[in-house]
C-alpha cells in the first residue's frame, strides 16, 4: 500500500536520507528503527508532506503523492503523530481530537470509539492538553490521529520521553489499529519495543538502510543499528 | 447633565471603535500580522460605498451588502497571494508590506477622488436621536452601531468556541504544521480569517462614513484609535477591546466637550498611561506577542 | 649516562594561526571612493546653479534620515513609522534656539540633536514596553501627541507654522552654500557614526540580538540597552535633518515636518536600497531622491509605484538592490565586519 522508492531527502545542504526504499502492505506494520539521526523521523516527515524529496518516489496505493501537500496526504489517509506530540495546548482534548475531523474521512474511527480504544483519554476529554503528562498527551495524540481515520498510521518515537510502564500501555493499542485493516509505519529508538511490536524491521544507518527483514536476530540488528 | 451626555456620547463611540480593532486584533491573534493599512482599507471601503450610491445604489446599507463580500475576497486573496510570504519568524516582511500596502491605498485615494471631506448619508438616520431621562438625546444610528458590534463580537465568539471554523482557528495559532497534519489547510484557513478582518474593516469604514465622514487621508488616525483600543482593553480578549474602545471613546467625548481640540490628544495620553502603568490593559490575559 | 627524553616535535599538520583583518579590499576601495565623493560634493555648489544646490542639500537630508532609519530597523530590529516625532522636533528646535532665542543656526544643529536625543530617553520607556507591529504603531501615537503639543505653542505658529529668518549676514547664495555643506557634514558624520557603530560590539551586539534575541540575552547581551542606545541615536540623527529642513526651506509647518509621509520615504528608500547594509540606504536615497527630481509632478502615482516597488522588493528582494548586486560574493564597501587571512 506504500512504496518508498529511492527516496533522498534533505535538510538543505545536509542530505539525512539518501536512498531507502520499502514497502508497507494493507493491515501489516514496519518499524523503522536506527540510531539518533539516522534519518528515521526525516523519513517519516518524507511521507507525512512535511519535508520535500530530492528525488525518487513515494506511491500510496500505487498513486505518487509526492507533489501532495501534506494536509491532502491527510485527508487521502496517510496521517502521522508527530515527533514531541504537537498537542494544540490551548485547546480542550476532545478539541484537539475534534481538529481531525477535518480530513473529512469515513472509516471505523468515530469519537465513541477512539474514546473506548483508549479510555485514558476519554477520561480527560474536557481537559487543556496543555494540561497533560506525558503519557496522556501521547494517548492524545493517537486518538487525534485516528480520528482521522488513517488508511497509514505514521508513528514518530511515541515512547520518546514515557516511562516503560506508559509505553507498554501505548502499545497496546497497536494491535486493534490493525485489526481495522489500517497500516502502522513507525520509528522507533527502542528497539526491544519495535521487533515486540513489529516483525518486519528497517534499520537506517547514516540515512541509508543497513539491514531490513522479518523476524531478525538481536545480534544483527545490533550490528545494523551502530554499524560494523 | 453635559458630561453625562458626553459619558454616553462616548460609550457609544466606542461601539465605532471596537469594530475598527476588532478587525485588526483578530487578524494578529490568528496570523500574528499587525495590518497597517487596517485604517487604509476601512476608507478605502467607505469610498467603495459612495461610488456605489453615486452609481445609483442610493442606500448606503444596500451597496455595504456588495462592498463587504467584495472586500472579504480581496483580503483572502491578498492574504493568500501577498501576506502569507510575510508569515516568517521575523515581524518585519509583514509591517512593511501593510505599510506599503497603506500608503499605495491612500494615495490611490488621493489620486482618484477628491480630497474632500466625504460624508455617507442614510437620511434621516444621520442625525436621529432617542430622548432619555432629563432631557439627554443620544444618536440612534451611534446606538445600531454599538448594538451592531455587541451582535458581532458574540457572533465571533461563539464562533471560535463552538464551531469547528473556530477550532481550526485556534489550533492554527498554536501549531499551523500540525493542523496540516490534520488534515486542513493553514493556508486556507488564514484566507479566511483575512477575509473576516476585512469585512469587518468594511463595515466599520461606512459606519464612520456616517457618523463622521472621511477623506482620503483619514486612514492614519483610525489605525490609530483601533490600536490604542486594543492596548488600553489589553492584548487577547474580545471583551477587554470592546471595554478599551469605550473608554477611550468617553476620554475624547468628555474631553472634547470642554475642549473641542484637545479630544485626539487625550486619548493619546490616556494610551500612553496605560502603555507605561498598565501594560496588559484592562483585561490581562497571557499573550504571545 | 642517561638517554635524553626528546620532546615530540610539532608536526606539520600546526599551522600558524590566521591573521584577523577589519579592511577588506572592497572597503579600502570603498573608503578611498567616499572620500573623493565628499571632495567632489563639497565643491560642487562653486560649480552648479543654486537650484541644483538646493536638490542636492535634499539629498544629503534622505541620506541622513534613510541612514538613521536603517540603523534602528536592519540593525536595532525595531520598525519605527514614528521618526517624523524628531524630525519635528528638530525642525521646531531649530526655531526656537535660532528664531526666539537668537542662537547662531549652524551652532543649534549638535544642540537641537542633543535634546532628541534626551527626549528620546524616557519615550524609549514606554515604547519598548510593545514590540513589532505594535511598536510601530506606538511610535507614530508618540508623533502624533508631539505634533498635537507643538501646535499648541503659539510662539511656533500654532497650526499654521512659523517661518524661519534666513542666516544673518550672509547673501542667499552664501546662505544656500552654508545650508547644503552643514547637511553635507551632518551626513557624513552620521554615515561615519553607523559605521562605527557596527564595527563596534554594540554593533555585534544589535546584530546578534536581531538575528537570535534570546540567545544573544543568554550570552550576556544587554538586549534592552543596545536597543535604546540605537533609538536615541536614530533620534539625535533625525533632529538633526529636521533642523536643516528648517533651515533649507526657511518655514516649518507642523503637517511637513510631523508629517507620516517621513516615515514612508524612509521606509521605501531603505527598503528599496537594502536593509541591514550601509551601502543599501546610500544606493536607495540617491534613487528616491534622483526619481523625486525627474517626477515631481507626478506626486501621488509616484508614491503608489514606490509602494508597490517597496512591496516586490520585500517580497522577491529582502535585500533590496544592494542585496541583488552582492548575491554572489557577499561585498562590503565600508570596514566592518571581520576577515579571515588563511595562510
Amino acid at each position: 500500500m506504500l512504496e518508498l522508492d529511492d527516496i533522498h531527502v534533505s535538510y538543505g545542504q545536509l542530505p539525512a536520507v539518501r536512498g531507502v526504499s520499502l514497502t508497507v502492505g494493507e493491515g501489516e506494520i514496519l518499524a523503522v528503527i536506527g540510531a539518533n539521526g539516522a534519518g528515521k523521523s526525516t523519513l517519516l516527515k518524507a511521507v507525512a508532506g512535511q519535508l520535500p524529496l530530492s528525488s525518487g518516489a513515494i506511491r500510496f496505493d500505487g498513486v505518487d503523492v509526492a507533489k501532495l501537500p501534506a494536509f491532502r496526504r491527510a485527508r487521502a489517509g496517510i496521517v502521522m503523530v508527530p515527533e514531541g506530540r504537537r498537542l494544540f495546548k490551548s485547546l480542550t482534548v476532545e478539541e484537539n481530537l475534534q481538529i481531525a475531523l477535518s480530513t473529512k474521512r469515513s472509516g471505523p474511527w468515530d469519537l465513541e470509539r477512539v474514546y473506548e480504544a483508549l479510555p485514558i483519554v476519554a477520561e480527560r476529554r474536557g481537559r487543556l492538553a496543555g494540561d497533560l503528562s506525558g503519557g496522556e498527551a501521547q494517548a492524545t495524540a493517537i486518538a487525534r490521529a485516528l480520528v482521522a481515520n488513517p488508511k497509514l498510521l505514521l508513528l514518530d518515537e511515541v515512547s520518546l520521553g514515557l516511562a516503560p510502564v506508559v509505553v507498554g500501555q501505548i502499545y497496546a493499542v497497536i494491535p486493534s489499529i490493525l485489526a481495522q485493516g489500517t497500516s502502522v509505519l513507525l520509528v522507533e529508538q527502542d528497539v526491544q519495543q519495535a521487533t515486540k511490536a513489529a516483525r518486519d524491521v528497517h534499520c537506517l544507518l547514516q540515512g541509508r538502510t543497513s539491514l531490513s527483514g522479518r523476524d531478525l536476530a538481536l545480534d544483527d540488528i545490533s550490528r545494523a543499528y551502530f554499524g560494523a | 447633565m453635559d458630561l453625562l451626555s458626553a459619558l454616553l456620547q462616548g460609550i457609544l463611540l466606542g461601539g465605532l471603535y471596537a469594530l475598527f480593532a476588532t478587525g485588526l486584533s483578530f487578524m494578529f491573534g490568528v496570523m500574528r500580522i499587525v495590518n497597517l493599512a487596517h485604517g487604509a482599507l476601512a476608507v478605502f471601503a467607505a469610498y467603495g460605498v459612495l461610488i456605489l450610491v453615486r452609481a445609483g445604489i442610493t442606500n448606503p446599507l444596500l451597496a455595504l451588502l456588495i462592498v463587504v463580500p467584495l472586500m472579504a475576497a480581496l483580503g483572502y486573496l491578498l492574504q493568500r497571494t501577498i501576506l502569507q510570504r510575510t508569515l516568517t519568524e521575523s515581524p518585519l516582511p509583514s509591517l512593511l508590506v501593510t505599510f506599503g500596502l497603506s500608503i499605495i491605498i491612500e494615495n490611490l485615494l488621493l489620486l482618484t477622488q477628491s480630497a474632500n471631506q466625504q460624508r455617507l448619508s442614510l437620511g434621516a438616520l444621520d442625525t436621529a436621536s432617542i430622548s432619555l431621562f432629563g432631557g439627554i438625546r443620544i444618536g440612534v444610528f451611534p446606538l445600531c452601531v454599538l448594538i451592531f458590534t455587541l451582535l458581532v463580537l458574540t457572533a465571533l465568539s461563539l464562533l471560535m468556541r463552538k464551531t469547528q471554523f473556530g477550532r481550526l482557528v485556534r489550533a492554527v495559532s498554536d501549531d499551523p504544521d500540525t493542523v496540516a497534519l490534520s488534515g486542513a489547510s493553514p493556508k486556507h484557513i488564514y484566507g479566511i480569517a483575512a477575509a473576516i478582518a476585512f469585512g469587518l474593516v468594511a463595515v466599520a469604514g461606512m459606519a464612520n462614513g456616517v457618523q463622521a465622514g472621511f477623506n482620503p487621508t483619514s486612514g492614519g488616525l483610525l489605525l490609530i484609535f483601533a490600536f490604542e483600543a486594543v492596548i488600553i482593553g489589553g492584548l487577547g480578549s474580545l471583551w477587554g477591546t470592546l471595554l478599551g474602545a469605550m473608554l477611550l471613546g468617553v476620554v475624547q467625548t468628555v474631553t472634547a466637550s470642554f475642549d473641542s481640540t484637545l479630544f485626539q490628544f487625550a486619548g493619546h495620553l490616556v494610551f500612553f498611561v496605560f502603555l507605561v502603568f498598565l501594560p496588559n490593559g484592562l483585561i490581562r490575559r497571557k499573550v504571545r506577542l | 649516562m642517561t638517554a635524553s627524553v626528546q620532546p615530540p616535535t610539532p608536526t606539520q599538520a600546526i599551522r600558524v594561526a590566521p591573521r584577523i583583518r577589519r579592511f577588506g579590499r572592497a572597503s579600502y576601495l570603498g573608503l578611498g571612493v567616499s572620500a573623493l565623493l565628499v571632495i567632489v560634493l563639497a565643491v560642487l555648489p562653486y560649480y552648479v546653479p543654486l537650484g541644483s544646490t538646493r536638490e542636492v542639500t535634499n539629498l544629503f537630508i534622505y541620506v541622513i534620515l534613510a541612514t538613521s532609519w536603517n540603523l534602528l530597523a536592519g540593525f536595532g530590529g525595531m520598525v519605527s513609522i514614528g521618526q517624523q516625532a524628531y524630525i519635528g522636533l528638530g525642525a521646531y528646535g531649530l526655531v526656537t534656539l535660532a528664531g526666539l532665542l537668537g542662537m547662531n543656526q549652524l551652532l543649534a544643529i549638535p544642540f537641537v540633536a542633543l535634546v532628541c536625543a534626551v527626549i528620546a530617553i524616557p519615550i524609549s520607556y514606554a515604547v519598548f514596553r510593545l514590540v513589532g507591529g505594535y511598536f510601530a504603531v506606538g511610535t507614530w501615537v508618540v508623533a502624533e501627541m508631539i505634533r498635537l503639543l507643538t501646535i499648541r505653542v503659539p510662539e511656533l505658529g500654532g497650526g499654521s507654522g512659523i517661518s524661519v529668518a534666513p542666516m544673518p549676514g550672509l547673501d542667499r547664495d552664501m546662505r544656500i552654500a552654508v545650508g547644503y555643506w552643514a547637511a553635507l557634514v551632518v551626513a557624513v558624520l552620521v554615515i561615519a557614526g553607523v559605521v562605527l557603530i557596527a564595527r563596534s560590539k554594540l554593533g555585534l551586539a544589535l546584530m546578534a540580538v536581531r538575528d537570535e534575541p534570546v540567545a544573544a540575552a543568554t550570552s550576556g547581551v544587554n538586549v534592552t540597552s543596545a536597543k535604546r542606545i540605537v533609538f536615541v541615536v536614530a533620534a539625535a540623527a533625525a533632529g538633526a535633518a529636521g533642523a536643516l529642513l528648517a533651515i533649507s526651506t526657511l518655514n516649518v509647518q507642523p503637517t511637513a515636518v510631523y508629517g507620516v509621509q517621513w516615515s514612508a520615504y524612509m521606509i521605501f528608500i531603505v527598503v528599496i536600497g537594502g536593509v541591514g547594509s550601509i551601502e543599501g540606504p546610500l544606493i536607495g536615497a540617491f534613487l528616491f531622491w534622483a526619481l523625486q527630481v525627474l517626477l515631481a509632478d507626478y506626486g501621488e502615482l509616484y508614491l503608489i509605484g514606490l509602494g508597490v516597488l517597496g512591496v516586490v522588493m520585500v517580497l522577491f528582494a529582502p535585500g533590496g538592490i544592494w542585496g541583488l548586486i552582492t548575491r554572489k560574493q557577499r561585498v562590503n564597501l565600508f570596514p566592518i565586519g571581520y576577515r579571515l587571512d588563511q595562510r
